[in-house]
């Protein structure tokens, strides 16, 4: 029940229909928590962003002006311009789209692989589980920076491998937490009670077992969009993954490092604020995601 | 209500029973758990395994329209053996014949598939962990019937509201997930979810163990009712010898791993020639006040890995343990009509 909205003869709420409700719930949350209000909002700038930055974007993020070349903020171009007269506020705009879409590629990966893989090792054990949780533990052996540097460099440098390198270095983390919690529920007792409604293993663990665990794995999917997206960027920071002219935020910082001494803060400065509030965004997220997806927070 | 169709439905899989056949009958069951890791890959180094003898040679019968109560103590087998007649666990050696057919030969794992499946139903000991808290009180009442009763759309939600109405369930509580149900309710959804393909062997494990006194009550008339209404056989497993008593026509008492007496619940109450029975039967509250004193065992019980098979498993914490109780292991013996017991030295009647 929302708050002030409730008539005072309501009886037990009765939950009418399942979109119904669960919008209700969405509502309820974000009115408890202004924070995960905040966080929702600005994801659904970016979101905005990132779907149709290419139309909002005031000038061509590619156009080169040779006359405007490193002009500081000023009321034509907020963020300023950079060394060949781009426009950083558009250029910060239309990379908003290809930074998202790494992240949540790789995370939609390592989220779907994980999960599957960890849910299966927690459930049925055994030689699967001593498989899958080796292949977790052998990955997270590496520096995970390095191990994604080399996956990109040994398969090419494309925007495809980064997402494919950011989605193994994540990989571990979806196994442990979907491996923990199947795990902790295989045995419970709603499990059994599932066995006599007729339903197979397999429908056991994917209807029953997996809902039951998205929770604590969506927190999981917010931080890990954060890092993801901070990943990307880092790879195409050193030069690996997106070319220079297409607008990225790591290219953008990278390329600004080098005036930041002369003076010309904003050429990096933007693109990475802009790249901390994404991540920040995502890290707020997270509980609220939660709260969101679990029937138990309902009243 | 739709209910004499469903189970002419439900039957009619099945060959017609067999005159005077009991129901269910398990014969000579046993359920072994080897202790040590999952056993070695090469056979050569495999010596010896020890093993858990969780239910060691149980023979039991329920007829039709019956009901059975299992009591004995934590870790005597009785969810081991509860398991073993569901058929979520594989017997290690033995036969459950279910209308005559051994379905112990069915692997576990295919049992969902089998037309037996939904005959055989169960309630669980604890509401709150037997539901899933992800799905609605309607949706878990639905899941049998739409797996295994083949039902979808309105017949399903026709047939959802008529086993609510017999358990008594308000029809709004439906929408709502166990968090937001009390005890009383989430008990009777999950009687619900049993009921609701009209099973002819229903399991009862503790069903009122979770529950407050006031609702334990409610809950014992409701399954009373059901009983008659459906004419479903009931094995009911309970520490609770009060409501054995008062549910139950046939009395089995379990001590690691075996059935050490069993007979007419009013007969073993009255007269239980077992010495583990008696010292059962006068720990329950508000009985063993004056008549009857109340016994104290002492002494560790008997490890139920790798027993001795020539001993009583109750010896060393027997009162009446002699020489005898560790030559050899007492066989169940009729001591009067439809009572038999398993000891060197019964009690007189």
């Amino acid at each position: 029940m929302s708050a002030g909205s409730t008539l005072p003869t309501a009886a037990p709420p009765v939950p009418a229909s399942g979109v119904a409700a669960s919008l209700r719930h969405v509502r309820y949350v974000l009115a408890e928590n202004p924070v995960t209000a905040g966080a929702f909002a600005l994801f659904g700038v970016f979101l905005v962003l990132a779907l149709f930055g290419p139309w909002i974007a005031p000038f061509d993020p590619l156009a080169t002006s040779p006359d405007k070349v490193l002009q500081p903020p000023s009321a034509t171009h907020w963020f300023g311009t950079d060394q060949l007269g781009r426009d950083i506020l558009s250029r910060v705009i239309v990379a908003t789209g290809l930074d998202f879409g790494m992240a949540f590629a790789a995370v939609l990966l390592s989220f779907g692989l994980g999960c599957a893989l960890g849910s299966c090792a927690g459930y049925y054990g055994g030689w699967i589980d001593r498989m899958v949780s080796r292949l977790a533990d052998t990955i997270m052996a590496f520096p995970l920076f390095v191990l994604a540097m080399a996956i990109v460099a040994a398969l090419g440098n494309s925007v495809e491998n980064i997402i494919y390198a950011t989605a193994i270095i994540n990989l571990p983390f979806y196994i442990r937490v979907a491996r923990a919690e199947v795990n902790v529920r295989r045995n419970a007792g709603f499990v059994e009670a599932a066995r006599l409604s007729g339903n197979s293993e397999a429908r056991i663990l994917a209807f029953h077992l997996f809902p039951n665990i998205l929770p604590p794995v969506m927190v999981q999917i917010s931080l890990n969009i954060g890092w993801a997206i901070l990943n990307a960027a880092g790879l195409s920071f050193i030069g690996l993954g997106v070319r220079p002219p297409q607008p990225e935020w790591g290219i953008m910082v990278a390329e600004g490092a080098s005036y930041m001494i002369s003076g010309e803060w904003w050429v990096s400065f933007f693109p990475g604020l802009v790249l901390m509030l994404a991540v920040f965004c995502f890290n707020l997220l997270g509980d609220g995601l939660r709260d969101m997806i679990d029937p138990r927070r309902r009243t | 209500m739709s209910a004499p169709e469903v189970r002419g439905a439900a039957v009619s899989p099945e060959g017609e029973a067999p005159a005077g056949a009991p129901l269910l009958e398990v014969e000579q069951v046993r359920k072994l758990f080897p202790l040590k890791g999952r056993g070695s890959v090469l056979p050569l180094r495999a010596a010896h395994v020890p093993m858990l003898h969780a239910v060691d040679g149980v023979d039991l019968a329920i007829g039709t329209g019956e009901s059975v109560g299992l009591v004995g103590e934590s870790g005597c087998g009785k969810s081991t053996l509860v398991r073993l007649i569901t058929r979520t666990l594989d017997p290690t050696a033995g036969a459950i014949r279910f209308r005559g057919e051994d379905i112990a030969r069915i692997p576990a794992s295919a049992f969902a598939r089998v037309p037996q499946r939904k005959l055989i139903q169960m309630v669980f000991q604890d509401p709150t962990d037997s539901l899933n808290p992800r799905y609605t009180a309607r949706e878990t009442i639905a899941e049998p019937l739409r797996l295994l009763g083949g039902l979808s759309g309105t017949a399903l939600s026709t047939r959802i509201d008529a086993v609510a109405a017999l358990v008594q369930m308000p029809h709004e509580l439906l929408g709502r997930f166990p968090h937001q149900l009390s005890g009383g309710q989430k008990a009777r959804v999950g009687i619900a979810r049993a009921i609701a393909l009209e099973p002819s062997l229903l399991i009862l494990d503790e069903p009122t163990a979770a529950l407050d006194v006031s609702v334990q009550a409610v809950i014992l008339h409701l399954l009373a009712d059901l009983k008659q209404k459906l004419g479903m056989s009931y094995l009911f497993v309970s520490h609770d010898l009060n409501i054995v008593r008062l549910l139950c026509d046939r009395l089995m008492v379990m001590y690691l791993g075996r059935i050490v007496e069993s007979g007419p619940a009013r007969q073993v109450f009255e007269s239980p020639r077992h010495p583990y029975t008696r010292a059962l039967l006068s720990a329950i509250p508000g009985l063993g006040g004056g008549a009857s004193r109340r016994i104290r065992l002492e002494g560790d019980p008997t490890s139920p890995i790798d027993p001795d098979p020539d001993r009583c498993r109750f010896h060393g914490r027997c009162p009446k343990g002699q020489d005898a109780c560790t030559r050899s292991s007492p066989a169940l013996v009729q001591l009067a009509p439809g009572q038999v017991v398993a000891c060197h030295f019964p009690e007189s009647a």
